[in-house]
């Protein structure tokens, strides 16, 4: 046996990479699962780590917008309309005098929330009915995958503006619920027909075969086996929308079934800035900026954790 | 630690003194919109512990559909089993429950794939996956479970094993990665062990090895084996019996010396014929004419006749020719065996 062993050791030595040292000896002896291989992949990941970074400021804007030395971004005057930067207005002011860097910082709540919860909502229902759909074939595919054509069929705006609405009929509410829950109810199909797609591809993979010939049910087909190989482009899609809902968020506003009264964020303040852009383009710049570093990081950290899911590319 | 086993040799209808596994006339159809294909016609066969039988055919002749019927692994629908009897020591495995079936699944009958990289699923350290069918049905923690893991590598005669339990099956060589697969079958000590052409991905120095491997693993362990394969040279060391399917139906079924020495049916036959051999070295090889037929339109009568050098008209008529007796525990389904045999 040891001599096999010396000529494995060796082997292993030209073929992989090896991994001296007794920190290396002790982590290999731990019993290792696909999340906590993931997470050491991560680790040492500087993309990953960019956009936890990033992550982690935007919501830090979000929880306590007045730890950034922010003036007041409902204190507006429009003898400064459209002023230059000056004190702690950064960006200068708006086409209604307000200060730009201190709405662009308050402003991340609303926009945050509602593209985080909107997607989450997407994500789940999603993958219930992608995950069902593809799994079990059959009617109840056709009879989900009807119902995923029918919401895909709704004309979006005229949804949403029927949709939020109804949810938010009181003028003192400030709407965020409603557009959240009417952004996460009308945006989950193109997810889902991804998910169903993936589902029934590694469906008829032989290691769905070998988990069932080693007794396995089916939530465990599901969870174990299926769900892991089949994520991937489910995250992509998933990224992707949470920059889509932050700015559909905006066009709700604009129509006046978003966020309601004297309410901020990115959305509402590229919408009312658009117009000024040629006589003033910081108002539209800076939050247009901000929109896109979340999107930029959220779409980092999807890119990561799929990757970092994802042995063959390790 | 063996409450499952112990489950299962309550189930009613469980003969510990039956055979061990016995497939009755067993019936397999996968409809699909362009019609009903007939997969497995009436196979036939019996197995007993420390025996190996040898499923012989060529491609698209229900071998593998066979044995994913006997797993109960057979995706409905498309596929449906019509009729016959699987029965695990006389206990009928098509009448159990999902649940009960669950349990018998590697358990008592595991299986080989043919490719083990797809058989593995790659998001999970071999460790991993191999321990999970310990805590999935011993309920063993990870840690015992990660060191039964190393155990059964090392059954395998995987070098290292303890090194190599955190790699994905992506990092292991084919022949290695069979030998994951050969583990992961045998983790909960099963007592039939099909194995689907567990050899047909691989080149063929590490062929012998795997076959070796098995051998060796059957002896240990006194496990039936069902050897499904088309290579005629690997079964003629391992098998001790053979059945010759053809069009879903097992024309010959005879001890693996009977079927060299004198094949009793005419697809056996030309089958053997087939074979290259070294003494006939720059002739041309004989080969068998026409294809299988497609299992949409099975002829009637032999499902073999229209490629049959002895094929007359009771051959192309139903009722399709019985299982023959040609000796004591040997079959034939062909009506002129006699002549098949008397040619040389």
């Amino acid at each position: 046996m040891s001599d096999i062993e010396a000529v494995t050791a060796a082997e292993g030595a030209t073929g992989r990479t090896p991994e001296p040292g007794p920190a290396a000896e002790s982590r290999r002896d731990k019993p290792r699962s696909l999340a906590g291989d993931a997470w050491i992949d991560l680790r040492r990941n500087k993309i990953f780590w960019a956009a936890a970074v990033l992550v982690a400021v935007l919501v830090l804007m979000a929880a306590v917008p007045g730890v950034f030395g922010a003036g007041d971004p409902r204190d507006c005057a429009l003898s400064r309309q459209h002023a230059g930067p000056s004190g702690s207005a950064f960006f200068g002011y708006d086409f209604q005098g307000c200060d730009v860097y201190a709405r662009t910082i308050y402003g991340a709540r609303n926009s945050i929330l509602i593209g985080l919860f909107a997607t989450l909502t997407s994500g789940i229902i999603a993958l219930i009915f992608g995950l069902s759909a593809g799994y079990f074939g059959g009617w109840l595919d056709a009879l989900l995958s009807r119902f995923i054509d029918i919401v895909l069929g709704l004309p979006f705006l005229l949804a949403a503006i029927v949709l939020a609405r109804r949810l938010s009929s009181d003028p003192n509410d400030s709407g965020i619920w409603a557009v959240t829950v009417t952004l996460g109810f009308l945006g989950w199909t193109t997810a889902a027909r991804v998910m169903r797609s993936s589902v029934i591809a590694s469906k008829n993979q032989d290691y769905v075969a070998a988990a069932r010939m080693l007794g396995a049910g089916p939530a465990r087909l599901m969870m174990r086996h299926i769900v892991p190989n089949s994520v991937a482009a489910f995250i992509v899609v998933l990224t992707i929308l949470l920059g889509v809902n932050i700015a559909t968020e905006a066009t709700l506003s604009f129509l006046g079934v978003g966020l309601k009264g004297d309410a901020i964020s990115w959305g509402i303040m590229i919408n009312e800035s658009s117009p000024y852009v040629r006589t003033a383009a910081a108002p539209l710049v800076w939050p247009s900026v901000f929109l896109a570093l979340t999107v930029l990081a959220f779409i980092m950290l999807g890119d990561a954790v799929r990757d970092a899911f994802d042995p063959k590319l390790r | 630690m063996t409450d499952i086993k112990a489950e299962i040799d309550v189930l009613p209808g469980l003969d510990p003194h039956a055979a061990l596994l016995e497939v009755t006339d067993l019936h397999v159809e996968f409809r699909t919109r362009y019609g009903v294909s007939h997969a497995v016609n009436g196979a036939n066969f019996r197995l007993q512990p420390g025996e190996t039988l040898a499923i012989l055919g060529e491609s698209g002749c229900g071998k593998s559909v066979t044995a994913q019927a006997i797993m109960g692994i057979i995706d409905t629908p498309p596929g449906y089993v019509t009729q016959g009897e699987v029965k695990y020591r006389g206990l009928d495995l098509l009448k159990l429950s999902e649940a009960q079936r669950r349990k018998v699944r590697a358990n008592r009958i595991a299986m080989i794939f043919q490719d083990a990289l797809s058989a593995l699923n790659p998001v999970y350290t071999v460790g991993f996956q191999l321990g999970e069918v310990f805590r999935m049905h011993r309920g063993l923690s990870r840690q015992d479970a990660k060191k039964r893991a190393i155990e059964l590598l090392d059954q395998v005669r995987i070098p290292a094993a303890k090194a190599r339990i955190g790699d994905y099956p992506h990092q292991f060589s084919g022949g290695m990665r069979q030998r994951v697969m050969i583990a992961m079958s045998l983790a909960l000590d099963p007592e039939v062990l099909i194995a689907d052409e567990p050899t047909t991905a691989l080149d063929v120095t590490v062929q012998a090895q795997i076959m070796g491997l098995l051998a060796d693993l059957q002896r240990e362990r006194n496990m039936g084996l069902i050897l499904i394969t088309h290579d005629m040279g690997v079964v003629a060391d391992v098998a001790d019996r053979i059945s010759v399917m053809y069009a879903g139906k097992v024309v010959e079924e005879a001890p693996v010396y009977d079927i060299y020495a004198r094949p009793a049916h005419p697809y056996t036959k030309a089958l053997l014929a087939s074979i290259p051999r070294l003494d006939m070295k720059g002739r041309e090889l004989s080969v068998i004419r026409g294809l299988p037929p497609a299992l949409t339109a099975i002829p009637p009568g032999c499902a073999f006749h229209p490629r049959c050098a002895y094929a007359r008209d009771v051959c192309r008529a139903d009722p399709p020719p019985p299982p023959y007796d040609v000796a004591p525990s040997r079959t034939a389904r062909c009506h002129f065996w006699q002549e098949v045999m008397a040619d040389e």
